[in-house]
């Protein structure tokens, strides 16, 4: 099958989304990102490999975590960073995502870190531009996140060790999450035994069964035994009472507080890909417990992008 | 061609070395050749010294030609190096690009006062003014042979001659 990701040598020239990429290539990047996390600790975090490549951030979606630790991974590889807010710029006079792409590198950008609300959006990109370009998808419409999904992959194997004995639960706004879908995919094809989704019936997508995952829709059947929860945001715009009838409903049948977290595993860990709200899918006292792994999740979240961009950049056709 | 005994090379080398050092040494192993020398040698070394071990690729001038090949084991150097005389050991010498590359990431870390290159075998291929200070055996390979060290199952350590097409 024909992979946009992978250039005539099998190798990986663009993250677009993690369906479609092996369990070693995973791995490759796992362990690369191991490699970076130690550069993060040292007084000068900061390698010379990108030296000279330009790397630019182009987000026809607003962000504000994932685009500063692109940005910081970028930097702390010796790349030049230029950040595109487009919401804000060309787009809104009516310039064409690829005429925006082509300008960029017609300025020589080298590498492309594209969010868009559109699902396909960074596939689209990365079919239309020269081998010698590399293309990260940084969320595509509800469709992928691809590097959310090795971050939190990383996140795992760093307080679980072994995919394959795992219980993992995904919890909150399924339908409309490119996050679960790209950490259903990762988890799948790392061999995770178990995965289930738990949410209400109106924050599923229809089928959702076919992509591996046990369903619960009473989130205190679903966290029983698990050993990783991962918490999703609910977006403030689905509080119109069509999908979710109140933020404090919401809290009260499916938010995690520590009652609810005692039915998992002892050594559960508690995942959320951020921006929390507190006191809606989350309550405080569990985001700040020592179960929490939120912050270090953000800390890996750089190394993992680092090994990302290293990989792709290695990479020529 | 009849290879260097390895471990000969490393007896020899742990010997020049335990002359050099002192309490302000720091003994850093290049990976991979070079790290498993300075274990093996550590135990029997006259004093107790400090140790890193370095793997360069993030600095390697040839990312644009090679791309980066990680094999997770990333460099630690968890001790002080500012001030200190640091003893690079490698277990063969060919272009000095890794050299380079590694007291490029040393430098990360701190400024010593001093780096001394300790290797078992120099291949007489230096494309850089750099050169060991200590080394074993010179031998002279073609380009497409590589000589890798090698710990067995006893281990012992030997050398093997790979030939690459190039």
């Amino acid at each position: 099958m024909f992979n946009p990701q992978l250039n005539n040598k099998g190798n990986l020239n663009h993250l677009l989304s993690i369906e479609g990429l092996s369990k070693e290539k995973i791995i490759q990047i796992l362990d690369t990102a191991e490699s970076f996390l130690k550069i993060g600790e040292r007084d000068v975090k900061k390698v010379p490999i990108l030296r000279g490549k330009t790397v630019c951030n182009v987000f026809f979606e607003n962000s504000t975590r994932t685009r500063t630790t692109f940005e910081i991974a970028a930097k702390r590889l010796s790349a030049d960073v230029i950040n595109l807010n487009v919401a804000t710029s060309s787009q809104s006079k009516g310039e064409t995502v690829l005429d925006t792409i082509n300008n960029l590198i017609a300025m020589n950008a080298d590498i492309f870190v594209v969010r868009h609300s559109s699902s396909g959006a960074a596939h689209f990109i990365a079919s239309h531009v020269k081998p010698n370009i590399h293309i990260i998808n940084a969320g595509d419409g509800n469709h992928s996140h691809p590097t959310q999904g090795l971050l939190d992959a990383f996140t795992i194997r760093k307080y679980k060790t072994n995919f394959n004995k795992l219980k993992v639960a995904i919890v909150g706004d399924i339908l409309n999450s490119r996050v679960a879908r790209s950490n259903i995919h990762a988890l799948n094809i790392l061999g995770v035994p178990e995965i289930r989704v738990i949410a209400p019936k109106t924050l599923l997508p229809d089928e959702i069964e076919k992509l591996g995952v046990h369903v619960f829709y009473d989130i205190d059947k679903g966290l029983s035994d698990v050993d990783v929860i991962m918490m999703l945001r609910i977006q403030n715009e689905r509080m119109d009472g069509i999908m979710l009838p109140s933020q404090e409903e919401y809290f009260k049948t499916y938010g995690l507080n520590q009652v609810r977290l005692d039915l998992a595993k002892k050594d559960a860990i508690v995942m959320h890909p951020g921006p929390m709200n507190r006191g809606v899918e989350i309550d405080s006292a569990v985001a700040d417990s020592e179960q929490s792994v939120i912050l270090p999740q953000v800390t890996f979240g750089i190394a993992v992008r680092m090994a990302v961009m290293a990989i792709l950049a290695g990479q020529h056709s | 061609m009849n290879l260097p005994n390895a471990e000969n090379l490393i007896e020899s080398l742990k010997n020049k070395i335990n002359e050099m050092i002192d309490e302000n040494t720091v003994l850093i192993g290049v990976q991979r050749g070079g790290e498993l020398i300075l274990q093996k040698i550590l135990p029997s070394l006259g004093s107790a010294v400090a140790t890193g071990s370095i793997d360069a690729s993030f600095y390697r001038d040839d990312f644009s030609s090679r791309g980066l090949k990680i094999k997770n084991t990333p460099s630690k150097i968890d001790t002080e190096i500012n001030g200190k005389h640091i003893i690079l050991i490698d277990d063969v010498f060919s272009s000095g690009r890794t050299v380079r590359a590694a007291m490029n990431e040393i430098f990360d870390y701190g400024r010593p006062d001093k780096i001394t290159l300790a290797v078992l075998i120099d291949r007489n291929e230096q494309e850089l003014p750099i050169a060991p200070q200590i080394c074993i055996e010179k031998i002279s390979l073609s380009k497409n042979q590589h000589l890798v060290l090698v710990l067995d199952k006893n281990k012992k350590f030997t050398f093997q001659l790979k030939e690459s097409h190039v």
